[in-house]
């Protein structure tokens, strides 16, 4: 049971081809597999979104997703956000550096590919919208309100 | 170019970006899951489902033959090196792994260890056990009943289950004063089982190098050289001295007090190491993280105050039962069983007070740590600021009057509590003002008015805390004998940059900035330029971590300690380059020149320069300092809270609809990030009021074990938080900084239970527990008859 | 949190899929969303032998009408059905549903099919299709059949659907002008299940009264509830505010909630009438009645 199954997915841009348990989950396949550990890990049973990826441009829980359903599939993770280590970051990455809408940084991840399709959909969203938007994601230390600012302040031309 | 303005080097009250941010926001934070060392391996832990049960039988043979898995360890096999028990920061015991009973649900039983965490998995879903049950005690009175099942029959001369009594305070002058008071008021408090629950939940990665002898733990700790000295204290007998151990503190995902004692988990997989020689990872899942480690209050408290006619209070009185479960894991200073509870009389100028503590063992999880805050002063904070709006009720005063009658005035400070703290600075009233003030708290109690004869249920709560941060001073507090000093040490380079080490450990309050601006603001040498390290035990000074509010108050201020010594040495290096007499130099931001003649001086960066390059005959070369700071007193960060409720006479839901914060933290570093501290808090001071509780039915089985019932508070609770501040410095603190990350987290709470008790306060409501669920408050609604 | 390995399937047409739940039986699962599945897979409540992943099947999702029916593929996903324009402008019950449905991550994965084919008594739509007078389409071995949604659901987590049978559709009576509907769910936190959750459908006639009723209940039993005392009570009736407490009343009493950490039966059942009553009053005025 459970034997192995060949996939491809394109993560960031780059295509990987490999062999997985159909029990593999996406997260894992993310953060071990391919090394690729800025996705973490939080409550694995569909809560606390830090784990939170891009699938075809949707954002979607990688915990609670085999790495089997994301064949063929183009995952962005937050790595892909901004390639460089230089000022080409997504305008949401600036936005909660300058509002400071991160401390210990474990959520920011997820929140950060939750609240990049959700910017695309509302380019000029109020509190209450923000706030619907982020019900997927649990932060411990900032209470959330500056993250609000934050995506306000990224929405802003 | 010295600076002109400590704007310019990002020095104190400056809203500088975080220094750690940019790794943190591209995914590049490094924290211990993330660490995969060659030939690492993985354990998993088998846990118990009942809650007190005798072990019969542990059966690893069908776990063995499961692909991947290499080894069981269980606690057999941890008795041959005397490693089935372990001590507690509070001087108790308890077990790593067990091999007589199991004392709670979800207790660590075995660990399996594999070659991936899937194998693992399978192993620990294949191991036997068979349990013979035994009676469970669940309720903390009932444990202390005669006849009680005694719990701990591991201590032989152990006959009942009281951990300890510990009491503080003048009794029979309490007991006196009650006698003569005008206005007597009693009331029951229960502060329910919480848990941290920081989104990063434990682990480690234990490395053993067998051939050089060396133990390197990754670990999930705010401290990282407390747990070096204790596992040199547990595993000394079996080879792991002090020197031969690291212990690195990675980047760590949220602490809040969850991230001090040291669990079962890491023990085992350290002795997984040793055994194997293979870096071995345990990293907990959501469920045990909340299932088995230390938990938060379970305070059953009862308080009494008395007072005059006109509301002058008089005495306090408090008898608090605290469950801890199977053994004491609370992280408290050693002195200290109850933490800092006697904080208790709070803000106000009481004669009299007595309090005491029982602490019960029953078949729970360990604990006792704190969530978010300092050793108890959430429960004293919540006591006090609940039973001033119980005796405002009972003489039908405002509670903001009655507050602002009884604080301890400005003048008065430092003052001595009747329980024998010294309050370092306040200014209470002008908090309170000036929360009034912004919340337009006249007009608000005018529309309550109003509401009221409608039928409409609003209610408007305050809270008038005062904290006690930064243990502390070495002559009251220490763990396990180690005292609550901490520590820094700066190393100006030759190119006039610095690299500074703590003894804490950042968990998410941005000490990488805060301690750099704090160097920044001593020497003149610009933040971006300070390179703070802490959590690696192998080169960071000792110090006793980060918790309970206390890295400003101790390592920040051994921050500019040692950059005052650095610039005791850099006078002296500057008078020689300068060739004049060390009394003729003046210091400003970045430089020494000299005393009328401004043109003559030479620059932090120079200076340092000439450390390496050109110091004086007789001196060393160099530049650099350490200082262990022995704080002369803690400090007393305070503030006025006022929350407004609306309530849906429907549902019994209760929704904040503004809360109004005003905090006094002294001298502040970073505007930025104490506000971002003050938000934070208050959400973890919300949560608890209105939606967590860990409980546990007869049987001692958990509920809300899992993030589907223990409910963090989304973006969607949380209110917008309105925060302002007043600025009273701390007298003896270098900086005049006082500790500011758990404020909001003590201060809130009351100020919620106060503003929905207001709401149904003409109804004859004088108290409710929290978490005030929707349900509750139905429940009150209907028995008063104004249900929907 | 782990799951037990399993063999995985992903069929690319319908009839792929039922040959491979034929051939596996009870051992084989039907996976869409997995939203509520990989959750109890990891928690090991739940283990299988095979999954079938439907996920890759053309051709399920859509929300359209057609023939006097509101058709809405299985595997459309909640966060579609938010973002659908004509759920927007002219079902906005369903709306109502789909956004209060977990939390928008969990949306973007799961199913409308899926969220009543787990036959859960604590999912949103059950309640909503009871009201909306639903009927779901699955397909067999033995081709398709509808089954009316009030016959759907047998016991917890038991539905009319054989192992072999996957659902493929479900089909909505366009409602009537003067027609309108509301859900309103009640819940501790955002991504909870409901403490009680009602969903009101009403038809009014010419004269202002009630032509036709749908009420369903959320989590107020072991199965989804139909309230039909409550829907016969107000048939002919004037929304007056009298009628629609007497409605909630009888809602109320055709639930028989469990009690758990969301509240004791009692409240339970008293917030199943509150909630009836309140989305009676929405949907009244969606339908263009009095407010």
């Amino acid at each position: 049971m459970g034997s192995e199954i060949p996939i491809a997915v394109t993560v960031n841009g780059v295509r990987h081809q490999r062999s997985v348990e159909p029990r593999l989950l996406l997260s894992d396949f993310l953060r071990h597999d391919l090394q690729l550990t800025g996705t973490h890990v939080g409550c694995e049973h569909g809560v606390c979104g830090v784990c939170t990826v891009l699938l075809d441009g949707e954002a979607v829980r990688s915990c609670l997703m085999f790495a089997v359903q994301a064949d063929g599939g183009e995952i962005l993770t937050v790595e892909g956000l901004a390639t460089g280590n230089g000022d080409d970051l997504h305008p949401l990455q600036r936005a909660f550096r300058d509002a400071h809408a991160l401390q210990c940084g474990f959520c920011t991840p997820g929140l950060l590919m939750t609240l990049v399709p959700f910017l695309r959909e509302h380019p000029n969203p109020g509190d209450p919208e923000i706030r619907e938007a982020l019900s997927g994601n649990l932060c411990r230390c900032t209470g959330y309100q500056n993250i609000v600012e934050a995506v306000k302040a990224a929405a802003r031309p | 170019m010295a600076p002109k303005t400590t704007a310019e080097v990002g020095g104190m009250g400056h809203a500088i970006k975080r220094k750690e941010d940019p790794r943190f926001i591209r995914g590049q934070g490094r924290y211990v899951d993330d660490i995969t060392l060659p030939g690492m391996l993985y354990l998993d832990i088998v846990r118990s489902p009942y809650a007190h049960a005798k072990i019969k039988a542990i059966r690893t043979e069908q776990a063995l033959k499961v692909p991947g898995v290499l080894a069981v360890i269980t606690g057999e096999t941890l008795a041959q090196y005397n490693l089935h028990w372990m001590p507690t920061l509070m001087s108790d015991t308890q077990m790593v792994l067990p091999t007589e009973k199991v004392m709670y649900q979800a207790q660590e039983v075995a660990g399996v260890i594999a070659t991936s965490r899937y194998a693992a998995a399978d192993g620990v879903d294949a191991v036997e056990v068979d349990y013979e049950p035994l009676p469970v005690v669940v309720d903390p009175f009932k444990a202390l009943e005669p006849g009680a099942p005694v719990l701990r029959t591991d201590k032989k001369d152990k006959k009942d289950n009281r951990i300890f009594h510990w009491e503080v305070g003048d009794r029979a002058g309490t007991d006196r004063a009650f006698t003569e008071a005008d206005v007597k008021v009693t009331q029951h408090i229960y502060l329910p089982r919480i848990h941290v629950a920081s989104i990063e939940t434990c682990g480690c990665v234990a490395d053993f190098d067998r051939v050089r002898g060396k133990l390197t733990v990754y670990m999930t700790t705010q401290a990282p050289h407390a747990i070096r000295t204790v596992v040199a204290l547990v595993a000394g007998h079996v080879g792991l001295s002090e020197e031969k151990i690291r212990i690195v503190s990675p980047d760590i995902g949220g602490g809040f007090g969850g991230k001090v004692p040291v669990y079962p988990g890491y023990v085992i997989a350290i002795a997984a190491s040793v055994v194997t020689g293979h870096p071995v990872k345990w990293i907990e899942d959501r469920m045990e993280n909340l299932q088995a480690d230390s938990f938060a209050r379970d305070y059953h408290i009862r308080a009494e105050l008395a007072a005059k006619k006109d509301g002058t209070m008089t005495a306090l009185r408090i008898k608090t039962v605290a469950d801890h479960g199977y053994a004491d894991a609370a992280a408290n200073p050693s002195k200290f069983p109850a933490g800092l509870f006697s904080i208790c009389t709070g803000s106000y100028g009481f004669k009299n007070a007595f309090a005491e503590v029982d602490g019960v063992y029953t078949n729970k999880p360990p604990g006792g740590i704190a969530y978010r805050c300092s050793f108890r002063v959430t429960e004293a904070v919540h006591t006090i600021e609940r039973m001033a709006d119980v005796l405002a009720q009972e003489l039908k005063l405002d509670p903001a009057d009655l507050r602002l009658k009884n604080f301890i005035p400005p003048e008065k400070f430092p003052y001595r509590s009747a329980l024998g703290w010294e309050y370092d600075s306040g200014n209470y009233a002008g908090a309170l003002k000036k929360a009034m003030e912004k919340i337009g708290y006249a007009q608000l109690r005018k529309e309550q008015a109003e509401k009221r004869k409608r039928g409409e249920l609003m209610g408007i709560g305050i809270s008038s805390f005062t904290e006690i941060v930064g243990a502390g001073p070495s002559k009251q507090f220490d763990i396990l004998g180690i005292k609550m000093f901490d520590s820094c040490e700066i190393r100006v380079h030759p190119t006039g940059k610095a690299t500074a080490r703590f003894g804490t450990k950042s968990q998410g309050q941005g000490h990488e900035t805060t301690y750099a601006q704090i160097v920044a603001e001593e020497l003149g040498i610009p933040a971006a330029h300070v390179e703070v390290e802490e959590g690696d035990t192998d080169t960071a000074p000792y110090g006793l971590g980060t918790y309970a509010s206390r890295s400003t108050p101790t390592a920040g201020a051994a921050g500019a300690m040692a950059a005052r010594k650095i610039r005791e040495k850099a006078k002296k290096i500057a008078a020689h380059l300068l060739e004049v007499g060390e009394e003729d130099l003046v210091w400003e931001l970045g430089k020494f020149s000299v005393t009328g003649a401004p043109q003559k001086s030479k620059t932090i960066q120079e200076i340092a320069f000439a450390a390496y390059t050109n110091h004086p005959q007789g001196m060393e070369a160099g530049l650099e300092a350490v200082s262990y700071y022995d704080p002369p007193n803690l400090t007393f960060p305070f503030g006025s809270y006022i929350c407004v409720v609306d309530i849906d006479r429907g549902t019994g839901e209760v929704k904040i609809r503004r809360f109004v914060a005003v905090d006094d933290c002294g001298n502040i570093i970073n505007p930025m990030i104490v506000d971002g501290q003050i938000h934070g808090g208050l959400t973890m001071g919300m949560a608890p009021a209105l939606l967590e509780e860990i409980s546990y039915d007869e049987n001692g089985n958990i509920q809300g074990g899992s993030f589907m019932d223990y409910l963090l508070p989304t973006a969607v609770e949380t209110p917008k938080w309105e925060t302002d501040k007043t600025v009273t410095p701390s007298p003896h603190h270098p900086l005049g900084a006082k500790g500011v990350g758990e404020s909001a987290t003590v201060g809130a709470p009351p100020a919620i239970v106060n503003a929905v008790v207001d709401a149904l306060a003409h109804l004859g409501v004088r108290h409710i527990d929290i978490p005030i669920t929707p349900e509750k408050v139905w429940r009150i609604l209907k028995e008063k008859g104004v249900a929907e | 949190m782990i799951p037990a390995a399993f063999d995985y399937h992903a069929p690319e047409s319908l009839s792929d899929a039922l040959a491979l739940l034929d051939q596996h039986g009870e051992d084989a699962k039907v996976l869409a969303g997995g939203m509520s599945l990989l959750p109890m897979l990891k928690i090991r409540l739940a283990q299988v032998g095979h999954l079938v992943d439907i996920g890759r099947i053309p051709g399920l999702e859509y929300a359209k009408e057609e023939g006097g029916f509101l058709k809405i593929g299985a595997a459309t996903k909640e966060a579609a059905l938010e973002r659908s324009d004509l759920i927007r402008s002219k079902y906005p019950i369903l709306l109502d549903t789909a956004a209060v449905i977990a939390d928008p991550l969990v949306r973007n994965r799961a199913t409308v099919g899926g969220n009543l084919a787990h036959g859960d008594p604590a999912n949103d739509h059950p309640a909503t299709m009871l009201a909306l007078g639903a009927s779901v389409v699955v397909r067999g071995p033995k081709g398709e059949r509808a089954i009316p949604v009030d016959q759907f659901f047998r016991g917890l987590f038991t539905t009319a659907l054989a192992s072999n049978e996957i659902l493929t559709e479900i089909r909505i009576p366009v409602p009537p002008a003067r027609s309108g509907g509301a859900y309103l769910k009640l819940e501790r936190k955002v991504g909870d299940f409901a403490t009680a959750g009602a969903a009101a459908q009403v038809t009014l006639g010419a004269g202002g009264a009630i032509e036709k009723a749908g009420i369903g209940l959320t989590n107020a039993g072991p199965t989804p509830i139909k309230a039909v005392e409550a829907e016969k009570f107000l048939a002919g009736k004037r929304p007056d505010d009298q009628t629609l407490q007497e409605a909630g009343r009888l809602a109320a009493r055709a639930a028989s909630p469990s009690p758990d950490r969301r509240g004791a039966a009692d409240y339970k059942r008293e917030m199943a009438r509150v909630l009836t009553v309140r989305a009676l009053k929405a949907a009244i005025r969606r339908a263009g009645g009095p407010s």
